[in-house]
């Protein structure tokens, strides 16, 4: 059983070596160095704050839309070009190909931010000639980075198993927005009362937690994060992700196949 | 047992968007089909043939009904390890090669590791890829996918091979080598259950066949039972144009053709119409006795008015 | 089918539990993260920055900047703390975002001026804050009556107070109490009766709660002041006249209650101390008395209010 998984994993990772996703890296690596020589010349003094913002965000975004447009088209597009057929007709339970597709993703995403991280490092370097000691919390923004990853990757294949492609991305898309607004969300929710305010809180606390995971701009500025909440917000990334597969492979399960 | 089981399995889809319509693509259907079986489903389009390969490997739900296959339920790992499954103009997945398409199947095939590059080296050259191993698929030819997909469904040494629609879009020579193919799936005992509307293919190939029309099963039977019905007539080919006046008289047909006449006359009348020939010198090319062809039955079954929603067939002429 | 019904219920076994856990979970990290997300507001150049990059969204960045405010200063109340730094930067930028936000600026008018732990202690900002407000609003004439509170509870600034009051006043459809109180400030400016228009005023204009539930307790603790005063002011010409301390409130005979006992604004009867004095049951109930409290009482850190009558 884990070795179908292992295998289904490892060739969905060959296919987004092969459909030349790591060739974002290539953009990141323009980007990442333009910025870090521009920045050295256009303001003083905050070259390594801009680096940093613009780094870790550029991670997180493309990490996103990597995990999100891949993610829908796993499924999505196995369905459509029948690949699935030969595969399900093997002793491969529909579970396995879910999970295995998610970790084979998960895999690849991590892969590429490991690539990028070094880019943004390296740009760091040369703006700031040395590392400091605070660059450590950088690392942990980025593993952050991560673990929403796993989330987005989850969510975009939970809505893919039922969704078509474009519905499925526009709704993984909007849970990344308000996802990033979850605390506000249940200020919000706070402030209601009844009948609202049990729908409002349980919409708040059933969407994705990424403001937690988004340090960017405390990293940025040197603030230390406690290692609670790196314990903390990994459980809940774990937990939450294993939430959303074991809805996605209940519906998965149940689905006829055109 | 049955190498398959089908046990009034039936599906019904729900279309439309507000008022949901049913759309009966499979009526209850039962059916057997027996170990070493060359068993052939045959159907025009949208009739029902690819639905019923769909239940059966469990990528569709039925409705109600149920199927064994090797006497295991449809979705039991073990029997799945002993099937194959070719699907109908397949696509594959193109960024692989031929090898690690099969390598890959074999793994989740459970085959072991160590056999598994033997295996597939084997199943290339069986199929005749050897050469495009290390070709991506997407520079594949039709015939050449549909080669790698019969390698991928035989690979594992399945015990059932379900093919669906095998010969579509295949040139004669592609046709020919499938057809070769499954004579040899068939010479290694293996139960064949594929789904066509070529019947000369179904003719060839089959033991048995059966008939289904908009979901529903029209007939079973076995080919030689069939086409065993002797209509009563004989066809004679000879050489010329010249029609003798004798045999005008023996309630015949005549076809002229190029420098061929073709007759089709009652059977009672061929010592008559051979001793004819000879007293007039005509050149005898060929004398057949006819039969019923399978397109006639098929013809029959499939434009007869749906008659009973279900009929069990375990063998008997219907 | 029974090995689809297994994956079926472990799956749905894992969806529940780890449902709740993340939901458990998430309690845990906001608990570690109390003002994460609101720091940044320190770090932020400056709002015309921030309009720039909210990409036209600027009336939703403004209500969730507006509902941090409110979240942060209500969470930091309520455990009495002494500082409410980002109050203002908050405010600051929800207004910058949408000058319209009237409900931020009665917010900051109420709760940035009063001294910790009810407020921020920045009245100057207050007043800051409250002038933009009426600059981008002009005929908002509650920013008026704001901007004369101010001037008035924190900054004991008479004349500012009836200045404002009285621009207010001109206001059409202002409050007709806009003249009524720019006049009082110029006479009575700092009699009880005049504080207590004021929060009479704004409890009945406002619909924030925690503005409301201020205010009453404001009311009430005016009241109390008014009647201890007024009850120990009859204890001392009860001594006067018979040379001891009254035993029971029975003995001072207070006209229209028959021998009864007086109670605070809350029903609870008051207490005479054997020493002749006035003390409330519950002091805990009362934050902003002035008189009426235990000798050596201390209130409690974080200060009572009760939900806004």
């Amino acid at each position: 059983m884990s070795a179908r998984i292992a295998y289904i994993a490892s060739n969905t990772f060959r296919e987004a070596v092969r459909d030349r996703v790591l060739y974002n890296l290539i953009a990141f690596a323009l980007l990442m160095s333009g910025a870090a020589i521009l920045v050295g010349q256009v303001s003083f003094g905050i070259e390594r704050l801009v680096v940093v913002n613009l780094g870790l965000s550029a991670v997180s975004l493309f990490g996103i839309v990597i995990a999100i447009f891949i993610g829908i088209g796993l499924v999505s597009k196995e369905i459509e070009k029948r690949t699935l057929y030969t595969v399900l007709s093997r002793p491969v339970q529909r579970w396995e190909f879910i999970v295995g597709k998610f970790f084979g993703l998960a895999g690849t995403l991590a892969v590429n931010t490991f690539l990028m991280a070094i880019g943004v490092f390296a740009a760091l370097l040369y703006v700031s000639r040395q590392f400091h000691g605070t660059d450590g919390w950088i690392a942990v923004a980025l593993y952050f980075s991560i673990l929403q990853f796993l989330m987005m990757t989850a969510l975009a294949l939970f809505f893919s198993s039922f969704a078509s492609p474009l519905m499925a991305a526009v709704f993984a898309f909007a849970l990344f927005v308000i996802g990033n607004f979850s605390e506000d969300l249940r200020g919000f929710a706070a402030m209601t009362h009844g009948l609202q305010r049990w729908l409002a809180t349980g919409a708040a606390y059933l969407l994705p937690n990424f403001s937690a995971l988004n340090i960017i701009t405390s990293v940025a500025h040197e603030q230390p994060v406690s290692s609670s909440l790196i314990f903390y917000n990994t459980i809940y990334a774990l937990v939450y992700t294993a939430m959303v597969m074991a809805a996605g492979v209940l519906i998965f399960q149940r689905r006829n196949l055109k | 047992m049955p190498a398959i089981e089908i046990l009034g399995l039936e599906k019904t889809y729900s279309v439309g968007f507000w008022r949901k319509r049913p759309k009966r693509a499979l009526l209850p259907l039962h059916l057997k089909v027996e170990k070493g079986e060359v068993f052939g489903f045959l159907g025009p389009n949208g009739a029902g043939k690819s639905t019923t390969l769909k239940l059966l490997m469990g990528l569709v739900f039925p409705t109600s009904g149920s199927a064994k296959i090797l006497d295991m339920d449809l979705d039991d790992p073990r029997m799945k390890a002993r099937i194959g499954f070719l699907p109908e103009q397949p696509y594959f997945y193109d960024y692989l090669t031929g090898q690690e398409l099969l390598n890959y199947y074999a793994q989740l095939s459970g085959v072991p590791g160590k056999e598994r590059s033997h295996r597939v080296a084997t199943m290339l050259e069986r199929v005749g890829l050897k050469d495009a191993a290390n070709v991506q698929l997407r520079k594949f030819s039709k015939g050449m996918l549909q080669r790698v997909g019969i390698a991928q469904a035989i690979l594992h040494n399945p015990e059932v091979v379900f093919l669906d629609e095998p010969m579509s879009g295949l040139d004669p020579m592609g046709r020919r080598e499938v057809r070769e193919l499954m004579e040899q799936l068939k010479h290694e005992g293996k139960t064949v259950f594929f789904s066509t509307h070529i019947l000369s293919d179904a003719e060839a190939l089959c033991d048995r066949v059966a008939v289904i029309n908009k979901g529903e099963l029209r007939g079973v039977g076995a080919i030689s039972e069939l086409t065993s019905t002797v209509q009563g007539k004989i066809e004679i080919v000879w050489r010329g144009t010249a029609i003798p006046a004798a045999l005008k008289n023996m309630n015949a047909e005549f076809f002229v053709s190029g420098d061929s006449v073709r007759a089709i006359l009652p059977e009672q009348q061929q010592e008559a119409a051979l001793e004819t020939l000879q007293r007039e010198r005509l050149h005898l090319i060929s004398l057949t006795p006819l039969r019923t062809s399978l397109e006639e039955y098929y013809l029959q079954k499939v434009q007869q008015a749906s008659a009973n929603a279900t009929q069990t067939a375990a063998g008997g002429r219907a | 089918m029974t090995r689809t019904k297994l994956v079926t219920i472990s799956a749905g076994f894992i969806l529940v539990a780890c449902m709740c856990a993340s939901i458990l979970l998430l309690n845990r990290v906001d608990q570690l993260r109390p003002q994460a997300t609101l720091e940044e507001v320190l770090y932020l150049p400056s709002p015309k920055v921030l309009r720039r990059m909210s990409l036209g969204y600027d009336g939703l960045l403004a209500d969730i900047y507006w509902t941090r405010a409110v979240q942060y200063f209500g969470g930091h109340h309520a455990v009495g703390a002494m500082h409410f730094q980002l109050l203002a930067p908050l405010l600051n930028i929800a207004t910058q975002l949408d000058p319209h936000l009237v409900v931020a600026y009665d917010f900051g008018a109420n709760f940035l001026s009063p001294p910790p732990p009810n407020g921020a202690g920045q009245p100057q900002e207050a007043v800051r804050l409250t002038n933009f407000g009426i600059e981008n609003n002009p005929n908002e004439w509650l920013l008026y009556y704001n901007l004369g509170f101010i001037y008035y509870m924190e900054l004991k600034n008479y004349a500012g107070a009836a200045d404002a009051f009285s621009r207010g006043s001109q206001i059409p459809g202002a409050h007709p109490f806009m003249r009524i109180l720019a006049a009082q400030m110029a006479e009575h400016a700092g009699e009880i009766e005049t504080a207590r228009m004021l929060w009479t005023a704004t409890y009945q204009n406002s619909k924030d709660k925690n503005i409301r539930a201020n205010a009453a307790a404001h009311l009430r603790a005016l009241r109390v002041d008014d009647d201890v005063a007024h009850l120990e002011t009859l204890v001392d010409e009860f001594r006067e006249r018979t040379g001891r301390i009254p035993s029971s409130f029975a003995e001072l005979q207070i006209p229209g209650l028959n021998g009864g006992t007086p109670v605070d604004p809350l029903g609870n009867p008051y207490k005479l101390t054997p020493y002749g004095h006035i003390e409330v049951q519950h002091p805990d109930d009362f934050p902003f008395i002035v008189n009426g409290a235990p000798p050596g009482y201390i209130p409690p850190k974080v200060p009572k209010f009760l939900p806004s009558d």
